[in-house]
Order: C-alpha cells, then sequence, then structure tokens
C-alpha cells in the first residue's frame, strides 16, 4: 500500500518540482515565466501527439523508455518517503541506487546510437563520459554518509537529529553530482537545443510523442529522488508524527526542505555558466575531493 | 631424490572442485559453439588439431588446479602455457598470429621462472614439493623468506593474470586465438593464476603481514583502471574484451586482496566475505567474458572483421547474436538484476565493512579504493555502450556488415547456455554465496557454519545487524512489473500511432553512415580527460599532386601504451645491446673457441682444487 502511494507521490509531485524550479529561475531573470504546472501540460501534449520512429532504429529505441522509466521507479522505491525505512528497503542499499540509475543510462545512450544520427552519438559519448565521473564522487559521498551510521541503508541516517560537519560536506558532494546527473547549469543545459553544448538533450533528439513523454517522466522521478536524498542528509526528519496538531508543521517542513533545494538549483543555475565539456572532469573532480574532506570528517568522528 | 615424488598426486578440496567447476562450465559450451565456429574457417585436419589441442589444454588447466604437488603442479602449467601458445599461433597465415605468439611465450616463461625460484625456496624449507610438507613447513619459516616467495609467486601469478605492468601479452595473445580458445583463455585460463595465488599465497603460505594485502589491493586498483581506460581506446573487439579482462582480473584481485589484508588484521568474517566476493566475480567473469568472446567470434565470422569501426547495423542482421552480446555487455558493466552487478555491489560492499570495522587512515584507503572500482564500473559502461552500440546498432558501415547473417545453431546454443547462466548468476545469488562461503572457509580454515550472508533465499545481507541487503530477484520482479506498468500506460492513455520515418538529417538531402558517430570519436572525451595517461598523439600526412593542389589528407590518431614504451622497450634495448656486446666472444674462429675450452677446464680445475 505505502509503495503504491510513494511511487503515485513521485509520479504525481516530480513534474510539478520540474516546473517550480524553471518558474523561479524565469523570476530570478525578472521574467514571468511559464506556469509551474507547464511540465504537465507538456506531458499531456505529448501523450496525445503522434510519435515518429526512425527507420534505422531496432528494438532497443522502442523498449529504451520503459527500461529507462522502470529502473527510475525502481530507484524511487529505494528512498524513504514517509516512514523511516524505505519500503522496500530489503531490496537494496544506497549504493544499489548507482547502479540502478547505470541501467537507464546504458540503455538511454545505446538509443541514441541507434538511430545514426550524430546527435545521438554526441550525446551518448558525453553523457557516458559524465556519468562515469559521477560515479567515484557518488560512492565517496555515499562511503562518507554511510560511514556516521555504519551501513550503507538509505534510511539509517535520516534518523540523526544532530547533523554533523561531514553531513554538511557530503551534502555540497551529492549536490552537485545532482547537478550533473539531472543535466542542469554548469555540467548541460536542459533549455538550450544547440548541438555543440546539448548532452541529455542530444540523446533523446530523435524521441517524440509518447516515449519521449515517459522519458520526461523518469527525469523528473530522478531529479525529485536526488532532491529527497539531499534532504535526507542535510536536513534529516523524525517519522511522520501520530499526534494531529504536529502532522501538518512536519509536513510543511517536509517540503520545505525540497523547496530549499530547489531555490538553491535554480539560484545556482541563474548565476553561473555552463562549463566546456572537459571542465566537467574539474567540477566532478570538486565533488570527489568533497566526498574524501566529508569521509575524513566522519573519520574525525565530526 | 625419494621426496620428490609426490605423495598426494591430487587434491580434492573445495578450492580445486569450484575451479575445476569454473573450467568446466565456460568450456563446455566453447567447445560446442566451436563445431560451427572452425566450420568453413579451417581445413578438416586443422580441425581435428583444433579438438585435439582443446582437450589437452583444458586438460592440462584441470590438472593445475586439483594438483597437490608443486612440481606436478609446474608440468601441468608448463604444458597449459605451451598448449595454449599452439592455440595463439593456430592462424599461421597471419603475421600477428606469430608475433603475438612470441610475445605471449616470452611473458609466461618469465613468469614461469619467478615461480619456479618460489617453489625452490619452499622446497629449501619443506624438503619436499608436496602441498602438506610445504603448509606445515610455512609456519615456521622466517618471515624474510616468506615476503620472499610471496613477491616472486606475485610476479609468477601476476604474469599469467595479466596484473598491470604484467599485462603487456595478453591484449596480443587472447585476439589471435580462435575465437572459442580467447573465451576460454580470457574466461579460464587467467583465472588459474588467480587459484595459483589463492592456494600458494593464502592456502599454504599464510598472510603474515599487512602490506601484502595492500600491495594486491594497490596493483588491482591500477589494473583496473588501465585495463578500462585502454578498452575505452580500442576499435578491434577482441581486443577490447582482452583489455577488460585486465579490468576484470583487477575487480576479482580486490576481492583477494581485502580478504589477505584482513586475514592479516585477524577479521575472519570479512576475510570470507571478501574472499567469496572475489571468488563470486572470477566465476562471474568466467560467464560473461566467455559469452562475449563467444559473440565476438560470432561476428568476425559473419563479417570477416573484428574492426568496429566497419561494423554496424548487425542488430537487425543476427538478431539472436545481438541480445546475447546485450546481455554480456550489461552483465559485464555491473547492471541490476544480472551476475555482474552482484559480484561488484559484493566488493564494494566488501571494502564498505572494511571501512566500517578498522580505524583511521586505512577507513579512508578502503573508501577510496571503493570509488576507483566505481570509477571503473562507470568507465566499463562508457566502453561497452560504444562496443555494443557502434557494432549492433544504427547503420552499417562497411558491405563486410551489410552483408552478415545469422551464424550457426551450434553457435547461437553455446551462446545461449552462457547468457542463460549470465541472468541465473545474478538471482539465484543467495544460494551461490552459501556455497562459495564454504570455499572460502575450506581455504582460509575458518568456520563458516556461524556465518549467514543471506537474510533468506532471494535477500543478501552482508552482515546481520547492519540493515545492509540486495535482492536481486525482488529488484527484477519490480523492473518488469514497472516496465510492463509504463507499456500498459502508453497504450491505455496514448492515442498517436507511430510514424516509421528517416533520422533527423538538419535538412541535408541524405543521411549515411558516413554521418554516424564512430568508436573512436565516442572515446574521444575520454582520450582527452586522460591525456595524461594515454599521451594521445596525431598523425598527419599530406599527399600533393603538386605544391598548389593537396590530393588526399590523412589523419590518425594513436595513445601511446606507456608500459610498453617506457618498461618494455628500454629493457629490450638492453637486452639487444647486451647480446651485440657478448656477440664478440663468438667471432667464429676456432683457434679461439679451442682458448676458451682451455680456459674452462682450468679454471674448473682450479675450482674443484676447492674442495
Amino acid at each position: 500500500m505505502i509503495i503504491i502511494l510513494q511511487i503515485i507521490l513521485f509520479i504525481v509531485l516530480a513534474p510539478f518540482l520540474s516546473g517550480l524550479i524553471s518558474k523561479l529561475k524565469n523570476n530570478l531573470r525578472m521574467r514571468r515565466g511559464q506556469s509551474v504546472l507547464q511540465p504537465y501540460y507538456n506531458l499531456g501534449k505529448l501523450f496525445s501527439k503522434d510519435e515518429v520512429v526512425s527507420q534505422t532504429a531496432s528494438w532497443i529505441f522502442r523498449v529504451t523508455p520503459f527500461v529507462v522509466l522502470s529502473s527510475t521507479l525502481a530507484a524511487a522505491l529505494l528512498i524513504p518517503v514517509f516512514i523511516l525505512a524505505s519500503t522496500a528497503h530489503q531490496m537494496g542499499d544506497f549504493l544499489v541506487l548507482v547502479f540502478i540509475f547505470a541501467l537507464g543510462r546504458f540503455f538511454l545512450a545505446l538509443s541514441a546510437l541507434d538511430t545514426g544520427s550524430s546527435f545521438g552519438g554526441m550525446g551518448a559519448s558525453r553523457e557516458m563520459f559524465i556519468s562515469s565521473l559521477v560515479e567515484p564522487a557518488f560512492c565517496m559521498a555515499i562511503f562518507a554518509i554511510s560511514l556516521q551510521s555504519g551501513s550503507t541503508d538509505i534510511s539509517a541516517f535520516s534518523g540523526m537529529h544532530l547533523i554533523p560537519v561531514s553531513s554538511v560536506v557530503a551534502a555540497i558532494a551529492l549536490f552537485l553530482i545532482t547537478i550533473a546527473e539531472t543535466s542542469r547549469i554548469p555540467v548541460d543545459n536542459q533549455e538550450a537545443h544547440l548541438e555543440l553544448t546539448m548532452v541529455h538533450e542530444a540523446m533523446v533528439l530523435e524521441y517524440s510523442g509518447r516515449r519521449l513523454a515517459l522519458i520526461e517522466m523518469a527525469s523528473y522521478v530522478k531529479q525529485m529522488i536526488f532532491f529527497f536524498l539531499i534532504a535526507q542528509v542535510i536536513f534529516p526528519i523524525g517519522e511522520l508524527p501520530i499526534d494531529l496538531t504536529q502532522i501538518i508543521p512536519w509536513v510543511l517542513w517536509y517540503f520545505c526542505r525540497i523547496g530549499i533545494i530547489a531555490i538553491t538549483v535554480a539560484l545556482v543555475e541563474v548565476t553561473i555558466a555552463k562549463m566546456r565539456l572537459f571542465r566537467v572532469a574539474d567540477f566532478l573532480g570538486f565533488a570527489f575531493v568533497l566526498g574524501v574532506i566529508a569521509s575524513i570528517c566522519a573519520i574525525l568522528g565530526v | 631424490m625419494l621426496s620428490l615424488f609426490p605423495k598426494q598426486l591430487f587434491l580434492s578440496d573445495l578450492l580445486s572442485l569450484f575451479f575445476l567447476c569454473v573450467i568446466f562450465i565456460i568450456s563446455l559450451p566453447s567447445a560446442i559453439y566451436s563445431f560451427g565456429y572452425l566450420k568453413g574457417e579451417y581445413s578438416p585436419a586443422k580441425i581435428t588439431l583444433s579438438w585435439v589441442l582443446l582437450i589437452v589444454f583444458v586438460l592440462s588447466m584441470a590438472a593445475v588446479v586439483t594438483v597437490g604437488n608443486a612440481l606436478i603442479f609446474l608440468v601441468a602449467w608448463e604444458i597449459m602455457s605451451l598448449v595454449s601458445y599452439f592455440l595463439v599461433v593456430f592462424d599461421t597465415t597471419h603475421e600477428k598470429s606469430i608475433q603475438a605468439g612470441t610475445i605471449y611465450i616470452i611473458m609466461t616463461h618469465i613468469g614461469t621462472a619467478f615461480l619456479i625460484a618460489a617453489f625452490l625456496i619452499l622446497y629449501k624449507y619443506a624438503h619436499s614439493f608436496d602441498f602438506i610438507a610445504i603448509k606445515t613447513a610455512c609456519f615456521i619459516m622466517p618471515s624474510q623468506a616468506k615476503n620472499t616467495v610471496f613477491l616472486l609467486l606475485l610476479v609468477g601469478f601476476g604474469t599469467k593474470a595479466g596484473i598491470v605492468p604484467l599485462h603487456i601479452w595478453l591484449p596480443y595473445a587472447h585476439p589471435q586465438a580462435p575465437s572459442h580458445i580467447s573465451s576460454i583463455m580470457s574466461g579460464v585460463m587467467i583465472k588459474t593464476a588467480i587459484y595459483g595465488i589463492i592456494r600458494f599465497v593464502i592456502f599454504l603460505l599464510g598472510v603474515n603481514s599487512l602490506w601484502w594485502g595492500v600491495l594486491i589491493l594497490v596493483l588491482a586498483v591500477i589494473s583496473c583502471l588501465a585495463g578500462v581506460i585502454y578498452a575505452l581506446m580500442e576499435r578491434d573487439i577482441k581486443r577490447l574484451l582482452a583489455y577488460s579482462s585486465i579490468e576484470n582480473i583487477g575487480i576479482i584481485l580486490l576481492g583477494v586482496g581485502l580478504a589477505m589484508l584482513f586475514m592479516a588484521m585477524n577479521k575472519p568474517y570479512l576475510a570470507v566475505f571478501s574472499l567469496v566476493a572475489g571468488l563470486y566475480h572470477l566465476v562471474n567473469h568466467g560467464i560473461f567474458k566467455g559469452l562475449l568472446f563467444l559473440c565476438a567470434g560470432s561476428v568476425y565470422k559473419a563479417t570477416g572483421t573484428r574492426d568496429i569501426e566497419k561494423l554496424g547495423g548487425l542488430i537487425k542482421k543476427m538478431p539472436q547474436t545481438a541480445v546475447y552480446f546485450l546481455l554480456g555487455a550489461m552483465a559485464i558493466s555491473a547492471l541490476p538484476p544480472l551476475n555482474g552487478f552482484v559480484s561488484e555491489w559484493l566488493t564494494l560492499q566488501a571494502f564498505f565493512l572494511g571501512a566500517f570495522n578498522l580505524t583511521g587512515g586505512m577507513k579512508l584507503f578502503l573508501g577510496i579504493c571503493a570509488s576507483l572500482l566505481a570509477l571503473t564500473s562507470g568507465l566499463a559502461a562508457a566502453c561497452f555502450v560504444k562496443a555494443f552500440g557502434v557494432t549492433f546498432l544504427g547503420l552499417p558501415r562497411s558491405h563486410y556488415a551489410e552483408s552478415a547473417k545469422e551464424v550457426s545453431l551450434s553457435m547461437k546454443s553455446g551462446m545461449f547456455f552462457l547468457s542463460f547462466l549470465v541472468v541465473i548468476f545474478g538471482l539465484a545469488s543467495s544460494v551461490i554465496m552459501k556455497l562459495l562461503a564454504r570455499v572460502a572457509s575450506a581455504v582460509m580454515n575458518i568456520d563458516v557454519s556461524s556465518m549467514s550472508f543471506s537474510l533468506n533465499t532471494f535477500t543478501l545481507s552482508p552482515q546481520p545487524g547492519r540493515n545492509i541487503y540486495l535482492s536481486a530477484p525482488a529488484l527484477a520482479l519490480w523492473l518488469i512489473f514497472f516496465g510492463i506498468a509504463g507499456f500498459a500506460i502508453y497504450r491505455i492513455f496514448g492515442r498517436g500511432k507511430e510514424i516509421v520515418y528517416k533520422t533527423w538529417d538538419c535538412g541535408y538531402y541524405k543521411l549515411g553512415s558516413r554521418n554516424e558517430y564512430t568508436a573512436t570519436a565516442f572515446s574521444k572525451p575520454f582520450r582527452v580527460a586522460f591525456n595524461f595517461f594515454l599521451l594521445p598523439y596525431r598523425k598527419t600526412q599530406k599527399i600533393r599532386e603538386s605544391f598548389y593542389h593537396v590530393k588526399s589528407f590523412t589523419y590518425e590518431t594513436h595513445t601511446t601504451k606507456v608500459f610498453k614504451k617506457y618498461i618494455y622497450e628500454p629493457v629490450l634495448v638492453l637486452i639487444f645491446r647486451i647480446a651485440n656486446f657478448m656477440r664478440r666472444l663468438q667471432p667464429g674462429s676456432i683457434h679461439l673457441y679451442l682458448g676458451y675450452i682451455f680456459i674452462t677446464l682450468l679454471l674448473l680445475i682450479i675450482f674443484m682444487g676447492q674442495f
């Protein structure tokens, strides 16, 4: 029951989060911007459209959107949302998350190569480059976080009350990883459709209609998963209180945490310019170093 | 001389049994595969020869992992090396095969020389070559001697395993052999070296200092990274797989090295767990690398080329081979819920558990090693996206790929069997863990009856009380469930129809295979990011008709093989220089030779006079 509720929550709220960030970005740039609900309209529109499939494409291209969606939703199961322990915590731990995301990415990169377009190849190459550098940084951040609790269980560290220094540093590392994984500035740009800078958008260039909607949905959910992770690390929250008077502030704070991260992402996106591809290595190297620092802090016990 | 005679010819412990199983699980489908593969490729006489060599090869490997006497071990080891040499040079018409064979036979004998030295030192203490006698002698052996033996064994077995920087022969020899042999060589033969390390270092010698494990871990991490980076640069599909074997040997050694580290620190539970992770990856690598080599052989058989830049679009011509290759590529990239994922997760967990249980700087060391393993798996995923994507997807890049046809039934059945195992070894991880724990306990002489690495039949749990779980079957079920649910939503709510049309070509007239992204282009970002290690360079050449008119322009990009250039080539130059110097001793004059004999005689008489 809780599993279904959790998946529905992710599916329903994830597009909103994206809409919120883009609204914030537009307002920060002194524009009115699109409605917060625009991602929902986009999904609805894509779902009702015809789709074009390349004649070069094989079954890999047709299957990929489902693999990407299912791997992302499986990852969403691992995140503790309503209660401390995630409902499916016996299915896998924090490290499994890294591997599950790799599954979706693997197929997305293959589908990009499947159409024979050079945009696709370019996107696939860049995405695999960035993601392979994300993995050590991600692993190091997980290492730092799990050192405190002595377990790689995602729910193990969410019950803490005092936030140690190592958690803060690890959360910053996670934040940098989130930027890279959700294809945001300075690593990638979701808004630009220019062949020189595209990464994620170049990979999904050949998709249209319903399949594109599924892939977009998956990337919204993926973003939300990362936001929840950061929130669990830096703003740990207790279990859902039983007392009715405490529920409202709990729920408010629960979503405020996600809001704070969304605002930070929007601020970063409007204030920083996109990096050259090869400087992404330095960016992710910095995330890795932050992970090492966080681990040292955790070893020292602060 | 009596002590030379073996008291116990064969061992029958679980470690030997485990390796026997690995050998036969991978050799059997390769043998079935070879029916179809050899047909039409070679003359009937050569096919018979290849069967004889194959049988001797498999039997010699079986002997290597079962004999209980160091002398006979060496004999079996040597037969294995020689037969595999003959298999490497099996395509005698290719110049490359001869060259690859020469490099292989030289390197493998250097390795054997180190093994002989190690065994002689052991003999000095044990007065016997029997493993039982050696084991008892090792308890009283001084630690200085133990260290020397360990280093000699590491170099000896490391050469066979392909640890960087002793890997130099592997990318030449493995691709040159016929594909079913490549699959056995990469899947099984290099594992006999891991057997050697486990049998001689962990079982017989007994780990006595911390730095042994640390040294193996460092070498393993270097092997992982160097192997996968070279694999990424490669465009010959079989050589790519050979480089990736170096990477996977590194991952296996991470498990073995951790086990040695924990043994030295007296943490039996962790030692067993790490060794189990290593052994699990060993059998998994055998399965998926064997599978991938068979698939590469099918591609070679169907197209006549191993250069992936000339392939493309094979998924339509060879749909079944494509599925098997995809499964193998997914497993080697550690994607859930296949077997490579489970064993890489276990290896990562071994690092994490070690860090939870140890203190201080060791924690950080293990954490950084774990992240480098994560980097390796990320790069491996990129490498196999390239290998699968460029070979099987997109448009065919040459007439080789256009005229490809699906391979014969015997070849398909060999590949099917291994891809079936790829799935089974992922899903049945708890059962396999239990079996492997017994193997590890036999090696390390630790009672494992109280240790349980799993919660139930479907869920792994590395250490009780830490709430760390992994259930590959549950994960697989959820993945399938969400996939089906996604498809249902797609069918129910979607109203549009599917139109098949050309790929977006930016408004140009026609998009051809020349516009496709190539393997070299795919690996460009990696070449730039790792340029400190790869040292890429370009060769450009203008072919002019006249001063003013350039007729054509060639452009090549290469990477420098640093180990070959900065370690092996200087050594070779030195050897040649010494040889040239020594040549002066042999000018061909019979008088001088008589003089040599006389001087030798005199020296011998003086020498004998001392006794």
